[in-house]
Parts: structure tokens; C-alpha cells; sequence
């Protein structure tokens, strides 16, 4: 009884926080709000004409829609990156940030679910993928199995700083016991999904591009340098704009896992570089048509080499301690560093796939308005969950937001 | 148009656009609704009527699509929530006293239809009521009766085909056949075959093969080769699919079910044979070109946003016919039928010719084989 007359309050003063604030604050609504409705009417249009409306086609048949998706599970499983440290290895300075990583996370995981279905041919029958409703092939469609981690990694992801903030809002210690199995449990599954993700391109035989052990553990490294590139980022402007106190101690700390996981990355580009173009075989055009082109199609290139450059420049640097140290120069690095893996891990991974393609033909692709439209629509939305969820957890941590009995 | 029409005729809006004696309604004589309109408007707007008609006639691109047609916002905004309203509307028509039986019957249809269950996990008796249901609805839309089979794959049949390399001449009559047998969408001129014409000397080079040529065949210096799906024993897309849309079915033939299909296009990302297909958008097939003869996993009319493949044409097949390919091949290069008949050709091939299948170290296993004489 008295739980539900908190849950009741809490979520009364929590509409009545995201629907104040400051006069930038109400801009960066609307404007995303307006860009969602945009990206809604996309949408539409593509649901009445069907995904001919996209760039993609029988020889490219996955496009924006999966590279963004594949790119933001990495964003989600970057949470963990602070998760760990806090919860479980008990490092205080990562406190404040790990609700910031778990609001991201929750934001992540919406914006991929909402690529994936932007991307059905038949919105309307999904129910059949539902287990115990539809006909779920468990075990052995990888998708099944990345259904089934991103939405448990999301029940984590919102239950976990939920019990946390719940228990705050009442003026209350949340009690470990509670939180710290699942969030251990939340560790492993962070890089269950990624795995997972990366095994459903790597588990086909038909796209030799993909179809590569280094892929899931590249996976990995790509998302623990552009997750926590992007969290450190939010903490930067949240720093900024509101009286939520991050200590520069605590981005440095993360700012040191983007370098480590960043260095990986490099070293594992190196690897695939070496193995693709060291002694090339049939396989090695997709890597070919990415990186130089093939038949003079060359729509990736511009992309791949700016993503090169930018990938390096930003890792040397984060070795820098003096550079890292500094935060303008730490912003400006996990900037770069963050576009360029989404241009690496988004459509410089799925594009070059599916080309050239079974019987070596090269049809480009390009996408068109109503695909970047429908794209900018879904970040949009995730921008909208992560405010609101983070302007919450802020009122709620700043002690501002507090059951009145 | 013609009845010798060559595959490529089959863009059937550019047909219209080189086709000057007919006008936007298709009819070659007498009036139309359009051409009447056009007489009484003004120079204005005759010149925006002409620009939309050829606007119409060109491809464009997926904003042209969209922005260079008038759009009518209501039905747009209509169909968003289709899937819904289905829902919705069956219950008011069939709550409704006014409303006619037809009405009546094509939404309990419709409803039946939208949260019906996998082909593959039906019983005997469910497959024929959804085959009833299917064949009442177009009856119902188009007042046409189309005959629908649910038949099962037959006991001690395996189907298999094979391909003569030397005997391929690259007619293409397989890929018109194919198109007309199965029903497929002629707007994005869908083909499930497709015919490489490679040069000679170079080997099985797909990588320098045409497989999209327009210069009369057999062309000097080259050879033909047939890909399309090759029902792998040990299908990739099967294994992918997340709602088990398609698999193997006991007779080896891989197949769709295309009211199950969520289109997420997994399956085409897995096939290492270029054997799928998608639609893009919604498939369609003028009324009088419609093959009537259909079965529910193979040649019957499919709707926007599924996969479909080649069946074998098992309308045809599994009814003792070989699949419309082979019977149009005017050279013999095609050879289809049961593996596990020791009497039947194509175990008379695979016996006595040195067969090859593509790709074999995918470990897919494909029933279709290749060989020169």
C-alpha cells in the first residue's frame, strides 16, 4: 500500500520535472521532439510504399537501419564499463556516472529495438517472433537469441537504477543485497549482447566479410572505447548545465578505458588490415571494395578513410597523458573517436558484406531521405528517453526530488 | 502486346512510355476517364498533367516515389495503423447489421488471416481452411476463382535438378516461364533465375560473367550458365530465420511462408546462392496475367515486405509436372526430378556425368548440380 503511493509520487514529480526547466532546455524538447515527428512521418510513408522507399535492395539488403543498430548494441554494453567499477570493485568515483551509463544504456537499447523494427518488411506481424505467442526458432536463429539479451539487458538496465532511485527518493539507502547480483549478472550480460550481435554476422558462411573469429572481439573493443567516448561526453554537458557534481576524477577514469579499449581496437584493425591485403584471396574483395574500391565503385571510401584517421588520430591522443589529461582535448578525442566508430562498426561493417555480392556483382548503396530521416528520427527519440530518465535520476541524486509524506 | 514477348519486355511501364497508341489507362482504342478529363483542362494544367504522367513512367528513387505523387494524406495515415484497423474493423463490420454479408465475411477473413499460425506447424485440416479462406477472399476483392493446393510433400520423393553447361544457350525462356508461372511482382521485374553468360577461356568466372545482357544469344565466344535456389539439404536461411518463416519441407524443397514472414531479410544475408527475394513494395500482377493453378507455398500472390524464392514450382511438381524452367527450356539443359527414383533422369545424370555443385565447401549441400556433355 505505502509502496504504491511512493511509486504514485515519484511518478507525479517526475512528470513535473521533465516538464520544467530552462528555456534551452524546452528548445532541445521541441527540437527533438520535431525531429521525431519527422522521422514519424518517414515512417509512415515507408510503411504505405513498403522498404522501396530505402536505398537498400535484393543485392544490398541490410542498410542504415542494422548499422545503426549494430553500432548503438555496442553503445548499450559500454554501460558496463561502469557498472563494474562501481558495483562490484566498489570505486566510489564512478557513483554519480553509473546511473548517467545504465539512462544511456536504457536509451541504447530502445533506439536499437526501434531500428530493428524500422527495418521489417512486416511491422504488423511481429507478434510471431513473440516466444510462446509466435514461433521463436530458439536456439538456432542468432536472432532469437540477440531478442532475448537485448530486452533482458534492458529489464536489467531499467530495474537496477530504478530500485537505486526508488529507494533515494524516499530519503533512503539502497541496500546492495538487493542491487549487487544483478549488477554483476548485468556485467556478463553486457558482453552477451555485443557477442551475440557480432555472432549474427559472423555465424554466415555466405558473407566472408563477416564471417571472421575476430569479429565478436572487436565487437567488444570498439564499444568499450565509443560508449564510454560518449558517456564522458553527456558528462560534460550534463557538468555544465545542471548542479549534478561530476568530478574531473571521474572522467579521467573513464576517459582511461576508452584509451585501453581504443588501443585494442586499433591493434585488432591491424590484424584484419594485415590478414585482408597480405596475401588477398577471393574473400578479401568486400575488404577491397571498403578500403580502395572495386570496378571504380568507391561510395565507402571517403567514409572508411576519414573513420582511419580520425580512429588513429584520436588514439594517439588518449596515450598521451598529457593530452588526456586535458579536458578539451579529452572532448575533442572521444568526439572524434566516437564518429568514427560509428562509421566503422555501423555502415563500414554491414555494407561492404553484402558486396560484392554471391556472384560477385556490385550494386551500391546509397540511402535515401526517408531512410536518414527515419534514422535521425529514432536518435532523436533516444536523445528524448535519455533527458528525460536523466533529468529524473539528476533531480532525484541533487536530493531535489524527494518524497513528501 | 505480344504473346513472343522476350523477358525483358516485361518493365511494364516503360512499355507504356515507348507504347504512344495507348494512353495512361492502357487501353489501345476508344476513351478513357483520363483522356476525357485532360479536354477540358486549361494549357496549365494539361502541362502538370503531362509532367506527372511522364514523372510517373520514369523510375525514381525513393523520394521521387513518394514526393512526385499526389499523396493522399488520409489514406496514408489510413494504412499506418492498418494492422490495427483490421483488427478494429472486423469487429464493428461483424458487430453491424447494415453492413452486406461480403463485407461481412471478408473481415472474419481478414481477421482469421492476420492471427492465424505457421503453415509449417499446421494440421491437414487448418492448411486447407487457410487455403479456403485465401481462395474466398480474392474471390470476394476480384470476383475471380483461383484454384489453391495445400498438397503435402509425397513419401519417397526427394526432388533434384541438374544443369547442362554445354546445352545452355541462354535463351531465357526459363526466366519468362518462370515469371509467368509464379506470379511474381512485374513492376521490380522479379526473377528468380538468373542466366550468366560468362566468356569462354575464362572458367566459371561469375565475377566477369553478365548476368543482365540484351544482345541476341548464343553470343560468340561465351557460354550460359543457370543459378537460382538450389535447395540446399542443409539450408543457411532455415537455420537463421527467427519465426521458423521457412525451411526444408520432406521433399527437399525449401520453402516460404509468406504470411508468416516478418521480412527482417536474415535469410538473404544468409544464402550464398543469391536464391532469395524480397518485396520491396507491394507486388503486383495484372488481373489477366494471374496463373490461376497455385499453392499456398508456392506461386500464390504474395503481399508487401516478405521473402520469396524459388519452389521447384511446387504447384507443379508435387502435382507430377516439372517446374515451368524446365518444360520452357527449348535446348534440354534442364533436368529435374526424384532423387530417390533409380529410374528417373536425373539420377541417370548424376550416375554417368561428372557433376559439380558451386560452392560445395559451404557445407550447404545443394541438390542441383551442374555438368557439361
Amino acid at each position: 500500500m505505502g509502496r504504491s503511493k511512493v511509486l504514485k509520487s515519484l511518478i507525479k514529480d517526475s512528470l513535473d520535472t521533465i516538464t520544467h526547466g530552462s528555456k534551452k532546455y524546452h528548445i532541445w524538447m521541441a527540437v527533438l521532439t520535431l525531429t521525431m515527428l519527422i522521422g514519424m512521418y518517414c515512417y509512415s510513408i515507408q510503411l504505405e510504399e513498403g522498404l522501396s522507399v530505402t536505398g537498400m535492395s535484393d543485392s544490398v539488403s541490410w542498410g542504415l537501419y542494422i548499422s545503426n543498430f549494430t553500432f548503438l548494441v555496442g553503445v548499450a554494453a559500454a554501460a558496463v564499463m561502469l557498472v563494474m567499477p562501481t558495483y562490484v570493485l566498489k570505486d566510489i568515483d564512478f557513483k554519480q556516472a553509473v546511473l548517467i551509463g545504465e539512462g544511456l544504456a536504457v536509451a541504447a537499447l530502445i533506439m536499437c529495438l526501434a531500428f530493428v523494427v524500422a527495418d521489417m518488411g512486416g511491422p504488423s506481424v511481429l507478434w510471431h517472433m513473440i516466444p510462446g505467442w509466435g514461433v521463436f526458432n530458439f536456439p538456432n536463429s542468432m536472432l532469437t537469441w540477440d531478442v532475448l539479451v537485448l530486452n533482458g539487458y534492458l529489464i536489467l538496465n531499467i530495474s537496477i537504477p530504478f530500485y537505486i532511485l526508488f529507494r533515494h527518493y524516499q530519503g533512503k539507502d539502497a541496500n546492495p543485497k538487493v542491487y549487487i547480483p544483478g549488477a554483476i549478472l548485468s556485467v556478463f550480460w553486457a558482453v552477451g549482447i555485443h557477442l551475440v550481435t557480432a555472432f549474427l554476422y559472423q555465424g554466415l558462411q555466405a558473407k566472408p566479410f563477416w564471417n571472421t573469429a575476430l569479429l565478436g572481439p572487436r565487437f567488444l573493443a570498439s564499444a568499450f572505447a565509443a560508449g564510454p567516448a560518449l558517456i564522458i561526453l553527456i558528462l560534460a554537458i550534463i557538468r555544465t548545465f545542471t548542479e549534478f557534481k561530476v568530478e574531473n576524477k571521474t572522467i579521467k577514469k573513464i576517459a582511461l578505458v576508452v584509451t585501453v579499449a581504443a588501443q585494442i581496437n586499433l591493434i585488432m584493425l591491424i590484424s584484419e588490415l594485415f590478414k585482408e591485403f597480405y596475401a588477398p584471396t577471393h574473400h578479401s574483395e568486400s575488404a577491397y571494395y571498403l578500403f580502395f574500391g572495386l570496378d571504380g565503385k568507391t561510395a565507402l571510401l571517403p567514409w572508411i578513410w576519414t573513420a582511419i584517421t580520425l580512429n588513429v588520430l584520436a588514439t594517439v591522443i588518449l596515450t598521451f597523458h598529457k593530452l588526456r589529461n586535458n579536458l578539451k582535448v579529452l572532448y575533442f578525442a572521444c568526439f572524434i573517436l566516437f564518429i568514427a566508430i560509428w562509421i566503422e562498426k555501423g555502415f563500414g561493417l554491414i555494407v561492404p558484406g553484402f558486396i560484392p555480392g554471391p556472384y560477385g556483382k556490385i550494386a551500391e548503396y546509397t540511402p535515401t531521405g526517408i531512410e536518414i530521416g527515419v534514422t535521425i528520427g529514432i536518435w532523436a527519440m533516444g536523445a528524448f528517453v535519455f533527458t528525460i530518465l536523466a533529468k529524473t535520476a539528476i533531480g532525484i541524486e541533487t536530493k531535489k526530488l524527494r518524497y513528501k509524506k | 502486346m505480344s504473346n513472343t514477348k522476350k523477358w525483358f519486355s516485361l518493365n511494364l511501364r516503360n512499355t507504356k512510355t515507348a507504347n504512344n497508341d495507348s494512353c495512361g489507362c492502357g487501353k489501345t482504342s476508344g476513351a478513357c476517364d483520363s483522356s476525357t478529363n485532360q479536354h477540358n483542362l486549361s494549357d496549365a494544367d494539361f502541362d502538370a498533367a503531362v509532367d506527372t504522367s511522364i514523372a510517373d513512367e520514369t523510375p525514381k528513387d525513393g523520394f521521387g516515389q513518394v514526393f512526385d505523387v499526389q499523396m493522399d494524406r488520409r489514406s496514408a495515415f489510413k494504412k499506418l495503423t492498418a494492422s490495427l484497423l483490421i483488427g478494429a474493423g472486423a469487429v464493428s463490420t461483424s458487430c453491424s447489421v447494415i453492413a452486406d454479408d461480403d463485407a461481412k465475411e471478408k473481415a472474419q477473413i481478414d481477421w482469421e488471416e492476420q492471427f492465424k499460425g505457421n503453415y509449417k506447424l499446421m494440421t491437414n485440416d487448418e492448411k486447407s481452411a487457410t487455403v479456403d479462406r485465401l481462395v474466398r477472399s480474392y474471390q470476394i476483392r476480384t470476383g475471380k476463382t483461383i484454384s489453391m493446393s495445400s498438397k503435402n510433400a509425397e513419401e519417397d520423393v526427394l526432388f533434384g535438378y541438374a544443369f547442362n553447361i554445354s546445352k545452355c544457350q541462354g535463351y531465357m525462356d526459363c526466366v519468362n516461364a518462370c515469371i509467368e508461372e509464379n506470379n511474381q511482382d512485374r513492376n521490380s521485374e522479379m526473377q528468380y533465375i538468373r542466366i550468366h553468360e560468362m566468356k569462354d577461356g575464362k572458367g566459371l568466372n561469375f565475377r566477369e560473367a553478365d548476368d543482365n545482357y540484351y544482345h541476341e544469344v548464343p553470343a560468340e565466344g561465351h557460354f550460359y550458365m543457370g543459378t537460382q535456389c538450389f535447395h540446399c539439404d542443409n539450408p543457411p536461411c532455415v537455420e537463421v530465420c527467427p519465426v521458423q518463416a521457412t525451411w526444408r519441407e520432406e521433399d527437399g524443397l525449401v520453402v516460404v511462408d509468406y504470411d508468416w514472414c516478418v521480412g527482417c531479410r536474415y535469410c538473404m544475408a544468409a544464402c550464398p546462392y543469391d536464391g532469395r527475394r524480397f518485396n520491396w513494395s507491394k507486388p503486383e500482377v495484372p488481373e489477366k496475367e494471374v496463373n490461376h493453378n497455385q499453392h499456398y507455398l508456392g506461386n500464390r500472390l504474395r503481399k508487401k515486405g516478405v521473402m520469396e524464392k524459388c519452389t521447384f514450382c511446387v504447384q507443379r511438381s508435387r502435382a507430377g509436372q516439372n517446374p515451368a524452367c524446365v518444360e520452357a527450356c527449348p535446348t534440354g539443359a534442364r533436368i529435374f526430378g526424384n532423387l530417390l527414383d533409380p529410374e528417373s533422369t536425373i539420377r541417370w545424370v548424376l550416375e554417368n556425368k561428372k557433376v559439380f555443385r558451386l560452392k560445395e565447401d559451404l557445407g550447404t549441400e545443394p541438390k542441383f548440380w551442374y555438368f557439361m556433355d
